[in-house]
């Protein structure tokens, strides 16, 4: 029996964590819903080009099949196909929810839905607000969440940052504890399930597109205390950002989607290898070369994302990247002036910091680190599956603790095409707040049953590390040894792998992890300490980063983001697997489980160079899938 | 090398004094990654090794509206003030200090949740009977989607409050930017059927009236909202709402 209120706990307010919110509060739950910052500052705004969903209104013949076929393409066989499928079937559902909650979406003459084009697909499915649709996604569910908080059912605690999962004596989530960032007091939040939608890692890479929330703390410490994580090797570089001093800041697909070329300057005495094997030269001297465009004339510009970040790698290592330096044009100058309107929020964004008009001038981009496919392992029984109704999908190896949105693992595969990232958590929130009613209606007792000393042993805990933490007086800086785990995992987890280097950053990371012993936190002051804060987050952080690091070590294959040059294919027979890092002190414990490839056989090589529509075989779809939308 | 000030009002609430840093001008810098550059050694001007600095950050895009503060005294976004815009050979110092508005927290954060209350006051939301039904939403015209979605872009990043002479940390004025979201939702066809319950609660104290004219807000809105028209606008609709609740007529469609 749940606690009388069907209290539940949402740690994190971005889109995931509000549609879960938002689903919970629907279905009779009441919601406490915790985040760092208020959800209106989530890193989803970030999301510039859109949300896909095969509305089919360009009459293409497109459908939630052939898009789920392009995700699981997409993504290198890897990500388990049920919730591909049902994701993908469920899109075109939620693009209608949001247009009615009032999300300005682009519109045609005619006053209906646009859409764009963008990597990885030949169809036009995707939807958008301009060029920043996840900040208008966000905000439009930020306001029904509002709503629902006006009305009682929502309570939320922003400015507090979850520290610990409290688990009773069955090992069941009961509650967690968390910190108020404004006075740094330690409290328990109470709940019969918890949800983490607590978004990605890009901070364990130094400077990434990312916001500077995105630690993968959460994800880290719930690692730390027994959630298996999986896939975390697959990390997703996105091709085009503006690198800075502070962050790498992106510039969206859309800008290729809407017809932007990607470019260096010729130099025909310097040769290539083209994907088929060619060794050809590189363009003409003198003349742009559209490197991407002649290597892939089916895709040109809107290949996969790691296809896309490799070459332009690979052009820059030759010597072509733009004034010698590691750089690419990317040219929308020839477009026209209702295109550049279009884009003209990310247009401005590069203005700002690199003070040119890109309607002007060509940008200038190199890659950098954009998103984890990786993440918590969660359960997913498909809806034929015997055991259907005894299992909960979006929940982690640990009973009451879901999870959903980046920080899971669960529909990217080895890699994310663009703008599938909304949709997932959008679908995914949606969906936890549909399992977690059953679960609770499930639980024999509530945490008002649970022993006192559950709630008071997890905070003690925390107030020992606390005091720990601000007792430290090494010479360490904690921003320091982030600034150097960010070199070392952008130098060698990234692009470009080799077995060596990642057994060199494993120990790298343990001789950090040895530093941070002996930090010493400079600021002593018990408000808004935001030096203590890094400071507890760097230790799961590190955790993490083993994580990644191992997973890449242990995988000898290239198959998506994650690139080998000593095994450059993809090894169906030896890795179609996900991979399971549990925690262990000393180095992440890695095992595997089974893809579940029920729908499509992993035939399909991924082969951007040609453009061949093709109806998919979808098999085995089973006939009582109920969509939460 | 290059060298420059920053110059930070810092403290705590009754507790609030000028720390100055002395950091080297580096190509893209912003106030953002000269903050970053401290903290990884927090040493001021004089030599002394002090707390680090406290503010807020988020996307660093200026889409989140995390890093609002008044930089050389004007509101704005901190992640777009590039440090080498603000330096002339006369003047190699720049001045860093939190909003004045809201209670503050430490250092250069401030509070500002008040503007998201206010959000509630604006009734600030499509009204529906949830995620459940079906179909499209209404079939809006392209003219009309530019509208709102310039009024959507708003951030609650606060500036236009900062900036309103109106507006202060004890006055109840709603501000600008609530006022501009009623706007929006009143532009919506399904938003338009509550109108009401976004017009009766800006005709009272802290409401429309409150407004000065002063027109400072729509300067330093960082997303150029147009928030004087969003303000004349309502400011019509309130007059036209509090005359046909005098008369007792039936809300217009």
């Amino acid at each position: 029996m749940p606690s009388p209120n069907k209290e539940v706990i949402v740690v994190g307010g971005g889109l995931a964590g509000l549609a879960a919110a938002m689903r919970l509060a629907e279905n009779g739950c009441y919601v406490k819903l915790v985040s760092l910052s208020p959800a209106r500052r989530s890193h989803s705004v970030c999301a510039q080009g859109g949300i896909n969903a095969a509305l089919n209104v360009k009459g293409e013949d497109d459908s939630p099949y052939i898009h789920a076929f392009d995700t699981i393409k997409g993504g290198d066989f890897l990500a388990d196909q049920p919730p591909v499928l049902e994701m993908c079937l469920a899109g075109p559902g939620i693009i209608k929810m949001m247009d009615r909650f009032g999300c300005p979406f682009n519109r045609t003459e005619s006053g209906h839905l646009d859409v764009r084009r963008f990597g990885g697909t030949l169809y036009h499915r995707t939807v958008f607000c301009g060029a920043s649709t996840g900040q208008q996604l966000l905000y439009t569910l930020d306001e029904q969440v509002r709503r629902l908080e006006t009305k009682g059912k929502v309570v939320r605690y922003e400015n507090h940052e979850f520290l610990r999962l409290i688990k009773d004596e069955d090992g069941c989530a009961r509650g967690i504890v968390v910190c108020h960032f404004f006075n740094l007091k330690l409290e328990v939040i109470k709940g019969d399930a918890v949800v983490f939608a607590t978004g990605g890692p890009g901070l364990l890479f130094g400077k990434s597109t990312n916001s500077t929330f995105c630690t993968g703390s959460a994800n880290g410490r719930l690692y730390m205390q027994g959630m298996n994580y999986a896939n975390g090797e697959f990390i997703q570089i996105h091709p085009t950002t503006i690198p800075g001093n502070d962050k790498c800041r992106l510039i969206s697909e859309s800008v290729r989607g809407e017809g932007g070329r990607v470019w260096v300057w010729g130099d025909s005495s310097k040769n290539i290898a083209f994907p088929n094997g060619e060794i050809r030269p590189c363009g003409h001297t003198g003349k742009p070369w559209y490197f991407l465009e002649e290597m892939y004339p089916g895709y040109g510009n809107l290949v996969g994302r790691d296809v896309g970040a490799r070459e332009v790698l690979r052009v820059c290592e030759l010597g072509l990247g733009v004034d010698g330096q590691m750089q690419v044009f990317l040219d929308v100058s020839h477009l026209s002036a209702e295109i550049h309107h279009k884009l003209e929020s990310v247009l401005d964004i590069y203005a700002k910091f690199r003070g040119e008009d890109p309607r002007k001038v060509p940008m200038r981009i190199f890659p950098a680190v954009h998103y984890s496919m990786g993440g918590a392992w969660v359960d997913w029984p498909s809806s034929d599956d015997a055991d259907r109704q005894k299992r909960f999908r979006q929940m982690t190896n640990i009973p009451g603790c879901f999870n959903c949105g980046e920080s899971d693992y669960q529909y990217h595969g080895a890699n994310r095409l663009g703008a599938n990232s909304l949709l997932s958590c959008i679908f995914g929130g949606l969906t936890t707040g549909e399992e977690i009613p059953r679960y609770l209606a499930g639980l024999k007792e509530s945490y008002t049953s649970c022993p006192s000393k559950v709630f008071e042993e997890a905070i003690q805990i925390e107030e020992n590390f606390k005091e720990t933490l601000f007792q430290r007086e090494g010479k360490e800086n904690v921003f320091k040894l982030h600034e150097e785990l960010g070199e070392v995992m952008i130098k060698n987890v990234t692009v470009k792998r080799n077995n060596a280097d990642l057994l060199a950053t494993i120990n790298e990371i343990k001789k950090l992890r040895e530093r941070y012993q002996h930090i010493s936190i400079s600021d002593h002051n018990f408000f808004a300490n935001r030096a203590f804060q890094f400071a507890h987050q760097f230790q799961a952080m590190l955790e993490l980063a083993l994580v990644i690091a191992k997973g890449a070590l242990c995988r000898d294959e290239s198959r998506g983001a994650h690139f080998k040059a000593e095994f450059p294919d993809r090894d169906d027979k030896n890795f179609l697997k996900t991979t399971i890092a549990s925690y262990n002190e000393q180095e992440p414990q890695i095992s595997y489980n089974p893809v579940d490839i029920r729908h499509l056989e992993p035939t399909h090589k991924r082969d951007y160079t040609v453009a061949k529509k093709m109806i998919p075989d979808i098999k085995n779809i089973p006939n009582n899938i109920k969509l939460p939308v | 090398m290059d060298k420059y000030i920053l110059k930070i009002f810092r403290g705590t609430p009754g507790h609030q004094y000028f720390e100055e840093f002395e950091l080297d001008v580096s190509a893209g810098d912003n106030v953002i990654s000269a903050l970053m550059q401290i903290r990884k050694n927090p040493i001021n001007r004089k030599g002394e090794r002090v707390e680090a600095i406290v503010w807020e950050d988020g996307c660093l895009e200026e889409v989140c509206g995390s890093c609002s503060m008044l930089i050389n005294g004007r509101p704005r976004q901190a992640c777009t003030a590039l440090i080498e815009n603000y330096l002339k050979k006369s003047n190699r110092e720049i001045t860093l200090a939190p909003f004045t508005k809201y209670p503050l927290v430490r250092d250069l954060m401030v509070d500002r949740s008040k503007m998201f209350e206010n959000l509630k006051k604006a009734h600030a939301w499509i009204d529906t009977e949830g995620s459940r039904e079906e179909g499209f939403g209404p079939l809006i015209s392209p003219a009309k989607q530019e509208v709102m979605y310039r009024l959507a872009t708003c951030m609650t990043c606060g500036c236009c409050v900062e900036a309103c002479p109106q507006a202060s940390n004890h006055s109840p004025f709603i501000g600008p930017a609530a006022i501009s979201q009623a706007r929006l939702f009143n532009a919506h066809p399904t938003g338009r059927t509550q109108q009401a319950l976004r017009l009766r609660p800006l005709m009272g104290e802290g409401g429309i009236s409150d407004c000065g004219n002063a027109q400072n807000c729509v300067e330093v809105c960082p997303k150029k909202i147009p928030l004087t028209d969003s303000i004349a606008a309502i400011g019509r609709d309130v007059t036209l709402q509090a005359l046909r609740d005098l008369f007792d007529l039936p809300d217009r469609e």
